[in-house]
Parts: C-alpha cells; structure tokens; sequence
C-alpha cells in the first residue's frame, strides 16, 4: 500500500482533512454520533413565516445565525466552519495559507427578498417600475448588497480567509455539486498541478423563495407532521425530498505529499465520474442509462470491479422517481452482488443539503468507512418493493466496509459518483 | 509528460451584431455597434440582434421552457458544434465535456415589481409573501434560471451528453471555464469539450446588482477608453460557444483548427490595494509565453473603475500590442466576456487579419500583418481576471 501512483500511472489523491455541518450539528463527532444513532435534524421551520406554504420543514442550521440574514451569507458561514475543522484536522499550510486552489459548491446567488425590499421601501415614487427602482439602488448607499450577491462573493470572501491560491472556481451541477468540487480537486492534483485542493459545498437555501420553487416543481414532501418522518428513502409513501442546508470541506493532498509531511490520510478517492443525462430538465431517462453510465464511468476511472463495492451511500432523495431510477441503476451495474451491498440514505436523517450533499455525504461515506458502522435509513417503515435495495433500515449495522461509492444524481441530468476507499489500491 | 496540444475547431458566435462568423467579422470590420441608449434609459445596453431561434432549437416546447439567456446560449452552443462539424454525431457528443460558465436566469419582473410595491406601500405582510410567490410564480421559472440548466438544456437540445460543468462568479468563471478545459485536454482528461457562456443584457433585473455597485454606463455610449468621465459597462447580449479539442482528436476525425489556444492563466487580485489589479496581470504575463512584443490583444475591459484604469496601466507597459476591446463593441456581456475574445480572436487568425480598431482616443491601433499570437485578456469588474494565449496553427 506504498504504491505513490494508481494502477493508471496517477497521483494518488487522499483526504487529510474534513470539517461538517449539518442540520444535526456542527463538526464530525456530533454529527456521525447523531448519525449513526439514527436521529433526525429535520424541523418545522421557524425562521420564516410559513403561511400558504404545502411544505413547512426543513433540515435548516438554525444553530448558526448570521446578521443580518441572507442565504448567501449563511452559506459562506457554514463554508466557513466546515472549513475551519477540515483545516484543523488537516494541519496542512498556516493560518490563512493554504497551498492549492479552493473549489466551491454554492447554490446560485441572487440578491434575496429581505434585500429586495429594503430598497423598496426607499423608493420616492409611487407605484415604482424597474427604472424608478434601479435610481435608489445606485448612489452607494446599498453597494453592500453588489458584494453580497456577486456569484462569485462567497469564494471570494473564503480565498481571502484561508488564503487559498489561485483563481477560486464557484460551481454548480445542481444536486451534484459537492460532488463535482471533488471531482476538480482530484483532477488538479492527478494532473499534477497542485499538492492540495481544498473542496468546499455549502448551501444555505432554506427561504421562502427557494421554497417556493422547489414546492412548485412538486420536488418537496408535504409530509410535515412529523417532520423528522417526512424524509423516507426507499419507502413505498416517500413523496418528495425535504430542503436542507449544511457544508462539508475536504482537504485533498497528493498521496506523496501527505507522506512527506506526515499527514494522516483519512481515506482515498479512488475514482470521480460523471455523465449526463438528456431526457428531461428535471427528470431521468426511463432506462436509467445516463446513471448507469456514471456508475460504470466511475468504477472504471477507479480500476475497480463491480464486486468490489461493499457499501453505496445512496443518492437516496427520498422523491418518488429518484430513488426507483437509483435501483434500476445500480441494479443494471451490480447485477447479482447488487443484494450484498448495504445501501443507504443520509437524507433520511440530514435531508437533501443540495449544492452541499456531494460532499456531506462523501465525509459521512469516509466517517463510515472509519468506524466500519454504516448509519441508517431512517423511517423506513414501508418498503418499497419495486426498490429491492439492501437497505440498512433504522439501526447502523456493524460491517467490513472498504469501498464505498456515494452517488449524486441532479436536476439539468447532472450526475456524479465517487468511490472513497480507507487505503490506496 | 508532454501536454497535448488544444485546437479551437468550433466557433458559435450570437450577438449585438448578430449570428455566425460571417456576420460578425462583416460588422466588426465596418466598426458596427448596436447600443441602445432608450429602452432601459438611462441605462446603456446592448441588445440581442433579431435572431429565429428555430433554427438551432427546433422544438417549441423547449423554447418555451427556457428563457432568453438560455435560449441565446443554446442557440450560440449549436452554432458552435455545427462549426466543428460535430453536430448531431452522436458519437462524439455522447462523450463530449462541458463547461459553461453562467451567472443566473431573468426574473419574472412584473411579479417582483408588484411585491416590492406592496410592501413599499405597507400592503405586504410577511406572510402575504409566500401567498405571492407561491400563486404568482411560474413553475418553469426556476429552470430557466438555475446557472446548471443552460448546460442541462444544451445538453438536451444538442445531446451534448459526456460530462456537464457549470461555472458561476461573473467574468472568472468563464476565464475558469476554459483554463480547466485546456488544462484537461492538454493532460489527456478529455478529448473534446464545449466551453462558453451567455449573456442576456436587455433585463432590468440583472441591472439591479450593477447598480448597487454603479458600475451600469448611463446617459451615453462612449468607446470603452472614452469613458473616463463617465465611467461604468453597458451591458451586453451575447452566446459564445467554442469546441476545443486535443490535436490528435481533431486530426483523427479531419476537423480543421480555427487557431490554437495555447495557455489559459487567472489569478485572484487582493483588490483592496490599489494597483493589484496591475501586478496580479504582470504576473500572469510571462506564464503565457509570447514570442512577440508587438502582438495583439483582444480585451474584455468593462469601462467601469478602478479595473479599467488599472488594466490600462498594464496595457501602458506593452505599447506595441495592437489592442481591441470587445466592450467598446459588443458592451460588457460578464460571463460571456472571456469566450467571447477568444471566439474573435480564434475568428481574427483563421482571417488572417485583426479586425480594424474603433476608438477615437487612439488606444487601439490599426495592424495590418497576420496575426499569429493573440492575446486574450478579461478582468473581472469586481474580482478575479486572467489570460489567454490563441495562437496560429502551425
């Protein structure tokens, strides 16, 4: 397990650092011990008035506040501690000098209501259009809110923090964002450039809006009472993901470089893929190719067989056609072992953290192969029959775990998978 | 291990001025600009010139799931492929990479602008919002402004179906977008990748983030270097698309190269100082290798401050660089910005010419030999800017 390169000549890419926040707490011993304890972080909403609204909770982080409040702020915040913990356990660079580019997952930025209308109310004219509108937003008196909703503010703001190098890429594949961070940060370092990556994803989206939205496109469970029994993966009355915030933070290092500086390697990324699916803006193709095809890409990207997987952290939205079309694809992959495999949805307990989840649960997948527990499906009551999975349903089960592949598939036919291993091939 | 060689071998250019390389290279060389000055007066913008969709998105019902930015985008990505001779071949766009940069979709305004006045006039609850929001809202709407569904519906339209990237943050992210696509190509990562962006300018919800900064052009047009008094971007309409592809690739299948894109270096200024704007290009400089003091330069300068002023500074120290800024032209079209320059640029070397200068404070000048090195430059107007370096094939 020296070997410095994979079996295709490579870098080997390993994670020395991680740092987590989620609707369960902050940092990783809370987190997995909540996790793996089964508990749910899934609330009714208190942040926002809820009137008119089908879904009223969230797996929001009300446990971090920020003033005043907008997403993007909250979102840079969680980025933030995330950050702070990965760095800490990573020991890697100095205080505000981190050696290698930062690649942030971040939901889309636009000025939020709150700001909308606190420029609204200083409109002189009655009955105001866009023009009238647009004078009160010049002048400088709001020009705190062009440095807030930049796409780019909140990688700005943390290259400046932890002094990243280079041009900080934002990014966004929808629900496979945290996955696709990762995914760049393995490249850079495979190609050589860099030393160290740092992968970021946050998202701090619960407001009324982004609610609104989601709601619309019937995407959200309308289960709210009991909220935390709202999200059930793989269960015949699943109706819909639950909105949830959170970010997680890895620090990526060449397998040599963490050597040479004596770091402890957490585990490795063995192999990124992805592949995209044209069918449909917010559905998956019927014959589930495209995720197939991710599968495949990334086993192959990893020099692995099918037989070598021994626990998949399920993308596991908990919408009815996510978690079938996950079957089918896993099913199309892993033929017969298929039954072996552990699966399970860390949404069922966190909810779907969005741009954020490619990476929660990508630490999560490392913190299972770590303790060799792998958490829960929670409320899984009433299985679905059409979706066979091997479901670790409601209690952690005790098992070898050595390759873990942690799958996300998004909106716009984004999907990404990664396979995270305790030690190099 | 030595790095592949990029080839530009597809180039979809829709804008102001129009659509395809043709039109663009007519207008540019009889110094065309389309600004408007009245329809979000005082604003400057430049609007998108009259284009039929159907031709590069056939069907109606996905143009009526996208809005005008995605629409743009697609339409200029199709051009692109058509270019590359990539079009409908499945083979290869089943494997083909994207990487888009993209800001966010148009707003429904009247939606917004009956909230905001609700509230302005007391009428507006907190709770009333949701009820708003929820019975007012499209739901398509969300997918037409989501940054990632521009590739997703690229992807859709074009099959455009080997990996799906979306940048975000203004003009880097699409300096970003094609330095990793080279950097991938050039260590073997990828074979063939669609890299560009789009940029919609007639949207009065998009000036609302420019004007809290000021940054938006008022009153007048003005060329980008004629507009020290009056500083600020108007902004711009654009789709540029590009297909580069390893030399190998482009040779296997008989394509032939547009030009050859070299390097592709960004930086992150600590603008807080003045002048790191300045340094930060200095330093990029030399990573690029250019052979020859007196190339060209095709600059996205946005005309807003202190980026500009700062850029030309660095522009001062190279005074035989035949320079062109795409703003004075096409006006700033942000994530567009990048790709665009490197979509003229590529266009300007496959001529055989640098398209003629217009600004009549005499910053650009005219430079009549072929141009074999053309430098692409793009800072950002708040953050972030980079380099690249389109050269002739050899």
């Amino acid at each position: 397990m020296t070997a410095p390169r994979d079996k295709f000549g490579r870098p080997i890419v390993v994670v020395t650092g991680m740092g987590i926040v989620t609707s369960l707490g902050g940092g990783k011993t809370d987190n997995w011990k909540r996790l793996s304890a089964g508990e749910s972080g899934i609330k009714t909403v208190t942040r926002f008035p809820l009137d008119s609204l089908k879904t009223t909770m969230a797996g929001a982080v009300d446990f971090v506040t920020v003033d005043p409040f907008s997403s993007t702020s909250l979102s840079q915040r969680l980025a933030e501690i995330a950050t702070e913990e990965a760095l800490e356990q990573s020991g890697i660079g100095s205080k505000g000098d981190f050696p290698g580019p930062l690649f942030l997952a971040v939901a889309p930025i636009e000025t939020e209501w709150p700001q909308r209308l606190e420029v609204a109310r200083e409109v002189p004219t009655k009955d105001f259009g866009i023009i009238d509108y647009l004078a009160t937003c010049s002048g400088g008196k709001f020009a705190h809110f062009h440095r807030r909703f930049t796409f780019g503010s909140v990688a700005l703001n943390l290259a400046e923090t932890f002094g990243t190098k280079g041009s900080p890429i934002s990014l966004s594949t929808a629900c496979a964002s945290g996955a696709t961070a990762i995914q760049l940060g393995v490249e850079a370092i495979r190609r050589g450039e860099t030393d160290a990556t740092l992968c970021v994803a946050t998202d701090g989206s619960v407001n009324p809006e982004a609610m609104v939205r989601f709601s619309l496109l019937s995407a959200l469970s309308t289960q709210n009472d009991p909220p935390q029994g709202a999200s059930k993966p793989f269960s015949k009355n699943r109706d819909g993901f639950v909105m949830a915030e959170g970010a997680g933070a890895l620090v990526l290092e060449s397998y040599d470089a963490a050597m040479a500086r004596g770091a402890r390697i957490l585990g490795v990324v063995a192999g990124c893929g992805e592949l995209t699916d044209s069918f449909h803006r917010t559905r998956s193709a019927p014959d589930g190719k495209p995720a197939i095809g991710c599968v495949r890409k990334t086993l192959a990207d990893a020099g692995m067989e099918p037989e070598q997987i021994d626990h998949i952290n399920a993308h596991g939205t908990s919408t009815p056609e996510n978690d079938k079309m996950e079957y089918l694809a896993t099913a199309a992959v892993f033929g017969e072992h298929t039954k072996n495999i552990p699966v399970s949805s860390n949404k069922s307990m966190v909810g779907h953290t969005i741009s954020a989840a490619g990476a929660v649960e990508a630490i999560f997948s490392l913190l299972t192969l770590e303790h060799q527990r792998i958490p829960p499906t929670i409320n899984y009551e009433v299985p679905d029959p059409a979706i066979p999975f091997n479901v670790v349903g409601n209690k952690a089960r005790d098992a070898k775990v050595t390759a873990v592949m942690s799958n996300s598939f998004g909106f716009g036919g984004q999907n990404a998978s990664l396979i995270l291993t305790r030690e190099p091939a | 291990m030595a790095e592949k060689e990029v080839w530009i071998t597809g180039v979809g250019l829709l804008s102001s001025l129009g659509e395809g390389l043709d039109a663009h290279w007519e207008a540019l060389g009889a110094k065309r600009v389309n600004a408007d000055e009245k329809r979000l007066a005082p604003y400057v913008i430049h609007p998108i010139a009259p284009v039929s969709f159907d031709a590069q998105i056939p069907k109606k019902g996905d143009q009526r799931q996208m809005e005008t930015w995605q629409r743009i985008g697609t339409y200029a990505a199709g051009l692109a492929l058509d270019s590359a001779g990539v079009k409908g071949n499945q083979e290869i766009l089943s494997r083909m990479d994207m990487i888009i940069a993209a800001g966010g979709g148009e707003r429904d305004l009247n939606v917004d602008l009956a909230i905001m006045n609700a509230d302005a006039q007391g009428k507006l609850p907190p709770a009333v919002l949701n009820e708003k929001l929820m019975n007012e809202l499209r739901p398509t709407l969300f997918l037409a402004q989501l940054s990632n569904l521009l590739a997703g519906n690229i992807a859709i339209v074009h099959g455009v179906c080997g990996t799906s990237r979306t940048f975000m943050g203004e003009e880097a992210a699409s300096i970003d977008a094609a330095r990793i696509a080279v950097a991938r190509i050039g260590a073997g990562q990828s074979d063939i990748a669609l890299v560009g962006a789009a940029h919609n300018g007639d949207r009065g919800d998009l000036l609302m983030l420019y004007s809290f900064g000021d940054f938006a052009l008022k009153d007048q047009y003005a060329s980008v270097w004629a507009r020290r008094n009056n500083p600020g971007f108007a902004i711009g309409s654009a789709g540029a698309f590009l297909v580069m592809e390893s030399r190998e690739h482009a040779e296997a299948r008989g394509a032939k190269p547009y030009a050859k894109l070299t390097k592709v270096v960004a930086d992150l200024a600590k603008r807080k100082q003045p002048g790191a704007v300045t340094k930060s290009l200095q330093a990029l400089w030399p990573q690029l290798g250019v052979s020859n003091d007196n190339a060209m330069l095709i600059t996205g300068a946005t005309g807003a401050e202190p980026a500009t002023a700062d850029e030309r500074e660095f522009l001062a120290q190279h005074p035989g660089l035949a320079v062109r800024a795409t703003g004075t032209t096409f006006g700033h079209t942000m994530e567009a910005q990048f790709p665009l320059g490197l979509a003229l640029a590529a266009l300007s070397i496959s001529r055989g010419a640098l398209y003629p200068a217009n600004d009549p404070t005499g910053l650009e000048v005219e430079k009549t030999e072929a141009p074999t090195q053309i430098v692409v430059l793009g800072v950002g107007h708040w953050q972030g800017e980079g380099m690249a370096l389109v050269e002739a094939v050899k």
